[in-house]
Formats: C-alpha cells, structure tokens, sequence
C-alpha cells in the first residue's frame, strides 16, 4: 500500500510541478461594454520577479504559485490596481484612466497620390480626395487629374470615355476590381462607366509589367480599384450631380455594423440624360440620350481574433443608349435588317458589302443596352500566431447581355464569366523572403453575333503561379513572378514577370521592370466604334483560334526613378520613366483606308515606347503643383507601311493645381482645382479615298483642354461643388464624318482627336453622415 | 518494483512537455526611438537564424518575434540588438555601439520618437 501511494506521489508530483498554472485574462479600458484591450500593460505579482505585458488584444497570461496572491495591473496613463488572487483564474479588469486629459488628435496629411519609395513595382495609389478633384461620374472619368493615364472619346456618339497607359488603350490594361479581374471581354468598352466615382474608395495605378497573381492579361499595366466597404464608408452618403448638358446623377449608400462581425452596404446609382444636345449642328447627338441603374450590396465579416475576413458582393446593372440623328425615334425609325440585299456574312464573303437600298427618309439611330449581373465571394484567412502566413481565395461570377444596333448593323453579345484564384502566402526563412503561391481558374463563354454571323465561342484556362519577394527595406527589394498556364485556344504557356527596386541614396527610388503578357482580342467588343461607321469589316484570316487569328503576345520592359527632395522647406518629388511594350504578335486593327477597318496578324514590328517626366511641388502651404510631360512613339508595322498610332498625340503636357483654405474645427473649407491638358497634333487615319468632301487634314491641331472646380465644404457631412470642363471651349469641328448621307458609304464616328462637348458647367452636393 | 518503473517512466513523461516550438512567440523590450531604430531593430533581430518575423512598436518599445525554438533563443536575439546599439532589459549595449547608432537615434539622452522632422 505504502508503494502504491509513494507510486502515486510521485507520479502526481511532477504533473502538478508541471501544470498549467495559469491566471489569464484581459487589461480593458474601464466603462463600456465592448471596450478596447489595453495593449501594453504591466501584469505582475507584488514582491517577485515575475511579470507579464499584455499583447496587443490587451490579453495576459501569468504563472500562479500559491505564495503569491497580489497581482498588480498599471498601465500609464490609468490607475493602477491591485487585486487579490488566490487560485488559477481568468480575470478580466477595467482600469480607469488616471487623469482624463483632453484628447489629441495628431493626424498626419496624406498626400492624394501617394507614390511609393519602397515597393519594387512603379505603383501610384490615388484616393478618394484626388477622385473629389473633378467631380467624376464614373472610373472612366477619374483619372482626369492623374498624368499616369490618358483619357481620350472612343467614338464620336457615346461620349465614352477611354483610357490609355504608356500610350496603349485599355485592353492591354488589365483592369481589377479588388483585385478581380473586372472590365474585360463584352464589357471592355463601356465596363468602366459601369462603376460609378462614389463607389471608388482608391485606385492604384502600377506602370508595366503587373503581378502574376492576377493573371496573364496584362501587358502594359494594372488598375486596381478599392471600393468603399460597409465597415468604414459613411452610414448614410448622398451625392446629387447634374450639370448644363441635362445629364442628372444620384448615388446614395447605406452602410449599417450589424454586429461585431458582420457589416452591410447598399450602395444605388443612377443616371439620366433626357435632353438631346446638338451644339455644332450637325444632326447628330452630342451625347447619348442615357439612363442607368446601379445597385450594389456588400457584406463584411471581420474576425480578427480568428483571422477571418470575407467580402460578397452582388451587382445588378442596366444601361440604356440611344445615339444618333437628333430626330431619330427607335419605335418607328429603326432600320430593319431584312431589307438588306444579302447578309453581312456572304457581304464579308464576297470581300465588298452592297449596302441596302434606302429612300431619303430613313433616319440614323443607334441603341446600346445592357444587363449585367455580378457576383463575388473573397474570402481571408490570416493565421492568428503567424501574421505572415495566410489564405485568399476569390470567386466571382458575372453575366453580362448587350444588345444594341447602329443603323443597320446589328451587334449582341452575351458573355459569361467564371474567375476563381487560391492564394497561400508565406515566407521562407524569415519576413524579407516572401512567396505567393495559388491556382487560378477561369471560363469565358461568348455568345456574339454581328449583324448576321455567330462568333459565340468559350474560352477555358487553368494556371498556377509561384512569385517571390525579397525586401529589406533599404537598399534592394525585388520581386520575381512566373505563371503556367493552360488556355483552350492560347495553349499552354509561360508568363514570367519581375520587378526590382535599388536606393542609392536618401529618397531616391531606382526600378527596372520586364515581363510578359499574353491575350485573345475580342476585336468587336473591343472595338465597337467600327459599327457607327458605312466601313466594311475585314478579318484576314490566318488560321487562329479567335476569330481566325492568333492571340496577342507582348514583352514590356520598363525602368523609373523617383526621387522626393525639399526645397526651401516644402516637400515635392520627381519621376521621370521610360517603357517600351514589344509586340511579338497583335491583332492590328487598320483604320487607314478609309472605306474598311482591317483586321490581321502582325507581320513586322510594333512598338509602343513611352517617356514621363512628372514634377510635384508644395509651391506654398496648402498649393500644390503637379507637372508632367509625355511622350509616345508607337509605330505598328501596317499594310501599308510603318506608322504612327492614328489619334495618338506625340506630345503631351499636363498640370494641375490645388488649393484648400486652413480647415475649421468642423471641417469647413474651400477647395480650388484646375487642370491643363495640353494635347499634341495627331496623326489621322488616312482618308485620302474619299471624296474631297470627306477627305480631313493628315493630322489635327494641337489643342488646350481645362478643367475647374470649387468645392465649398460647410462641414464634415455637407459640401457643394461647381465645376466647368472644357473652359477653352475646344471643339472638333466635323465628329461625325458624312453626316449628311449616314447610311453612306462614307459615313464615319471614329475618328475623334478633340472634345465634342463644348464649355459646360455642373455643379453637385454630398451629404455624408 | 513495478510501480517505480511506472512512476519514474510517469516522471519522465512529464519533463518532455518543454518541446520546443518552431513558431515561438515572444516579445521583449528595446530601448529605441524612432522610424531608423525599427528598421536597425528588426534588422537585427531577423539576420539571427531562426528569426521569422519581427516587429518593433515605436510607442511602446516592444518587440514582438516569432522565432524556431530549435536555432535560437531570446538571448541570440538580445546580444544581437545590443551589438547594434539598443538597450533590452537584461543586456546593455556597449559604449562603442551606443555611439554606432545615427546621431538622431541617441535614445539614452532623448526618448520620444522626433522621426517627423528627418
């Protein structure tokens, strides 16, 4: 018996020695229920030697002995407490602040375009505050302010605004909306009016090759755009716009904290315009006749205790165009089809369209309608003990029908969508090594037909990515990415893309970027001002995949130095960079005869080299300047000859200016902006086949273009604003080309170089609450 | 007989709870003041092998690491601040590479973060 309990003994002994003695528990604020831990307090035993500090949740955890039994709490600024503790317990202790001093709130001016010193790829991120600049409608229209992007009218009717990078338009952009990809296939036209500038939290621009995480499609650059989200953005925001034009606009959200967890937003837009504007007399609409319905609802979980955070968005859009002859009235006006003397496909054929036999009465009228629903699902997970390592996984689904005609000429197009990437980040080693790693899982399913002929086709791709990151802060940081994808019509191919960053000196920012990008054209979708025009379509076919041709497939390669300085005391910084994107293959579209738009292969060489200087300046407190000059040469080997991009000006000059007035305690202030576009001549597309009468100059004559605004702000939830574009009143004289004779064969609204609004005012409010 | 066994196997059992973790985490104090001291503190403490992560908290002087039990130990990490010139609690750095720290990083004389004006 005696063994057994000296047995017992010492078995237990040691467990006991050995257990988890514990007092734990959590140093919170005192007074309100879901009050903050206090991170950083003392927790320790009176009269020894041990002591604890709370982490960051204000959490603790201190061996017990039984010979203690005072456990004292202090924390600067709050009194400290001491209390009795005689067995292993959970506690959880409010300590009172000491002495309450009025609150201070430091909070340090962040600039509206923040570049970064560090990151090793050429990235700008732009805020709402610079978004507020110029009262924008939509992401089309936000980076008037921004020299990185050109902003230019795709086509004479719609007023859509397109956007250019390193002198490339925005199907060589990839466009993300965190971080899926989002303006793409059927939406890449109008996709960015499809988000409205209220909805924009921030936008970060990266020049050059991108990240090989969000896929292989990008070949001159990544915008990415943050929406606001329901935990942050106001609980009640409301925006009115409209201005001279007749173009009303009315975003209101709601956001609501449903628990500690969970958060909602309903975010509405819409946007008309009844009035039918025809400034320069030529029959035709300015500006479309509009109307759009936007509705978006996000939920937000956040778990930051488990590590958990996931985003659903759901997105139901309907826009509705209608351009054309200013008498034109689709119920009884539209042209149909059927009289045509054969279909557009035997017309493609037979190489020559015979256009269809019209009386005098008919009138030019085109509809563009769209439907799209958008689904998204993100979900995070970072590991609580490690917050190096974690989990992405994103999922979206969108839907997306347009149709529309223009004149006579038919186009519809449906497109489905299905994106999923799995991501895993960790490190090797320690934090300055870093990986992505992830899968990726994409379907395209087009359903397109223009006017008689099917062009429906799917698209399927698989691929995994592996990137690495080095980064210590202070000299070198890098960052090397490579993709394997899997494509049904691209096959199987490598991406490698990388970006490095050198400091020489204090300040100073040297990169270098290289890397691919690989795409399928979808050349009407893409390119849907060809249809407002009497030119033939011509595809010469060589044997592809997409619409008998082969997929896009560029190398760009890029180098930038950023250099911030003070002078005189005030801060400002310098950019100059140079990227040139090489065309290994490209689906040319050819404007030059001006009869038909051509589409084929490249043969030859196509170039696209870009020069920026920017200069950024505090002139005096609170007026900033920024200044950039630009340069392209994008030369495209054509059938005809190597040439300039037509409508693409060489040179290039932008400024800007920003002044605020001191804010009051209650927010109250003005704001004054100005921006100069200063836009070079461009090349015209050949037009020398037609009749005298439609024949234009080679090339157009530079220009001015200003922009104003004044905000009043009355205090942080109310403020107004007037603004005018175009203040120099820059018009293109002849926008639409044979609008006398529209079902002719030289009719044509493509060729745009100049503004065809003149001056006009607007003018708004916000309210956020 | 038996029951010894038994208790001294039970004993042993017991002791082997000490394992060592590969994601260990700690935080200490390091006197420090400003942006250039995080990064020289961080510095520091991640070329110790087995150090993944680490991170400096200006106001509070913390420093949080996660680091692999079985390559190192907080004293490493400790001799390695103090080599660089910041104070822990239990080693003191030499007057040698107090002096090495950049002349606006001198915390012994001043101890609030001035890193806004450089």
């Amino acid at each position: 018996m005696k063994k057994i309990i000296i047995a017992f003994a010492f078995t237990i002994l040691p467990w006991l020695a050995f257990s988890q003695e514990k007092v734990e528990g959590t140093v919170v604020e005192a007074g309100g229920a879901n009050a903050l831990g206090l991170a950083g307090a003392n927790v320790y035993w009176m009269d020894s030697q041990i002591g604890v500090v709370t982490n960051i949740d204000g959490k603790f955890s201190i061996p017990y002995k039984k010979e203690y039994n005072k456990l004292i709490i202090s924390y600067v600024g709050y009194e400290s407490d001491t209390l009795t503790v005689n067995t292993p317990k959970v506690v959880k202790h409010g300590l009172k602040p000491s002495n309450e001093l009025d609150e201070v709130v430091v909070q340090q001016e962040r600039d509206n375009i923040q570049k970064t010193y560090f990151s090793p790829q050429n990235t700008v991120t732009v805020n709402s505050a610079e978004l507020l600049k110029a009262a924008c409608c939509n992401l089309a229209e936000s980076f008037e302010t921004n020299p990185a992007i050109d902003v230019n009218l795709s086509d004479g009717l719609t007023g859509t605004k397109q956007i250019q990078m390193l002198g490339l338009t925005s199907p060589y952009l990839m466009i993300t909306q965190e971080n899926i990809p989002m303006v793409r296939g059927a939406s890449q036209a109008y996709g960015l009016t499809f988000t409205p500038g209220t909805w924009i939290e921030s936008i970060q621009i990266t020049k050059g090759a991108g990240s090989v995480v969000n896929g292989y499609e990008s070949i001159s650059g990544q915008i990415n755009t943050e929406l606001v989200k329901p935990l942050t953005d106001s609980s009640v925001f409301i925006n009115g716009y409209g201005n001279q034009n007749g173009r009303y606009e009315l975003n209101t959200h709601f956001n609501k904290k449903l628990s500690e967890k969970w958060s909602t937003g309903l975010y509405i837009h819409g946007n008309k315009r009844t009035q039918k504007e025809d400034d320069n007399g030529d029959g035709f609409l300015d500006a479309p006749l509009a109307d759009q319905i936007n509705v978006m609802n996000r939920w937000q979980y956040q778990d930051a205790e488990k590590g958990w955070v996931s985003f659903f968005n759901v997105r139901f859009l309907n826009d509705e165009k209608q351009v054309g002859q200013v008498g034109f009235n689709p119920d009884t006006d539209r042209v149909d089809n059927n009289r045509r003397m054969f279909s557009q496909a035997e017309a493609l054929a037979s190489g020559e369209a015979e256009l269809p036999i019209l009386s005098e009465a008919e009138v030019w009228g085109s509809e563009i309608n769209t439907r799209r629903f958008d689904t998204s699902l993100k979900l995070g997970y970072v590991f609580p003990e490690l917050p190096f390592q974690s989990f992405g996984f994103q999922t979206a689904y969108s839907l997306h029908k347009q149709d529309s005609y223009f004149g006579y000429r038919t186009y519809d197009i449906d497109h489905e969508s299905i994106y999923t990437n799995l991501l895993f980040n960790s490190i090797i080693g320690d934090t300055r090594n870093k990986f992505k790693t992830g899968l990726t899982f994409a379907y395209d399913g087009y359903d397109e037909m223009v006017t008689a002929t099917d062009y429906s086709r799917e698209d399927r791709s698989v691929g995994a990515f592996f990137e690495y990151s080095y980064e210590n802060l202070e000299k070198v940081s890098l960052t090397a990415g490579l993709r394997v994808d899997n494509h049904n019509r691209l096959g199987t191919f490598v991406t490698p893309r990388f970006h490095i960053r050198y400091t020489p000196w204090e300040k100073g920012s040297l990169r270098g970027s290289f890397g691919r990008g690989k795409r399928a054209a979808n050349i009407f979708a893409e390119n849907q001002q060809l249809f407002a025009s009497g030119r033939e379509i011509k595809i010469l076919n060589s044997g592809g995949d997409v619409y008998g041709l082969d997929p896009e497939d560029a190398w760009n390669y890029g180098v930038s130095f950023l250099q911030g300085f003070n002078f005189l005391n005030r801060k400002g910084d310098f950019t100059v960079d140079y990227y040139i994107t090489d065309f290994k293959n490209q689906v040319v579209v050819d404007w030059e005869n001006s009869q038909e738009v051509l589409f084929y292969n490249l043969e030859g060489s196509s170039t696209a080299k870009s020069f920026q200087v920017e200069v950024n300046y505090e002139l005096l407190p609170r007026l900033n300047i920024r200044t950039a000059y630009k340069n392209y040469d994008i030369t495209t080997d054509y059938q005809s000859g190597s040439l300039q991009k037509p409508l693409q000006a060489q040179h290039l000059f932008f400024a800007n200016l920003e002044y605020q007035t001191k804010a009051k305690d209650n927010g109250s202030q003005w704001k004054f902006d100005y921006t100069l576009h200063r836009v070079g001549e461009k090349r015209l597309p050949d037009t020398s086949s037609n009749p005298i009468a439609y024949q234009l100059a080679a090339t157009s004559s530079p220009y001015d273009q200003m922009n104003a605004q004044i905000t009043k702000v009355f205090s942080n939830t109310f403020e107004v604003y007037v603004g005018g574009e175009n203040l120099s009143n820059v018009q293109q004289d002849n926008p639409v080309l044979g609008a006398d004779d529209p079902f002719g064969p030289n009719f044509d609204t493509t060729i745009i170089y100049a503004p065809i609004m003149g001056r006009m005012f607007y003018g708004g409010f916000r309210i956020k609450i | 007989m038996k029951t010894t066994i038994l208790s001294i196997v039970m004993s042993l059992f017991t002791v082997v709870i000490f394992a060592q973790d590969k994601n260990k985490k700690m935080t200490f104090d390091v006197n420090g003041k400003c942006g250039m001291c995080k990064e020289r503190i961080e510095e520091a403490a991640l070329n110790v092998k087995g150090v993944k992560y680490a991170s400096w908290d200006i106001p509070t002087h913390q420093l949080a690491v996660i680091m692999d039990e079985r390559k190192t130990d907080p004293m490493k990490i400790k001799t390695a601040l103090v080599a660089v010139g910041h104070d822990t609690k239990e080693l003191k750095a030499t007057e040698e590479a107090y002096e090495s720290v950049h002349p606006c990083c001198r915390y012994r004389e001043d101890n609030s973060d001035d890193g806004a004006d450089h």
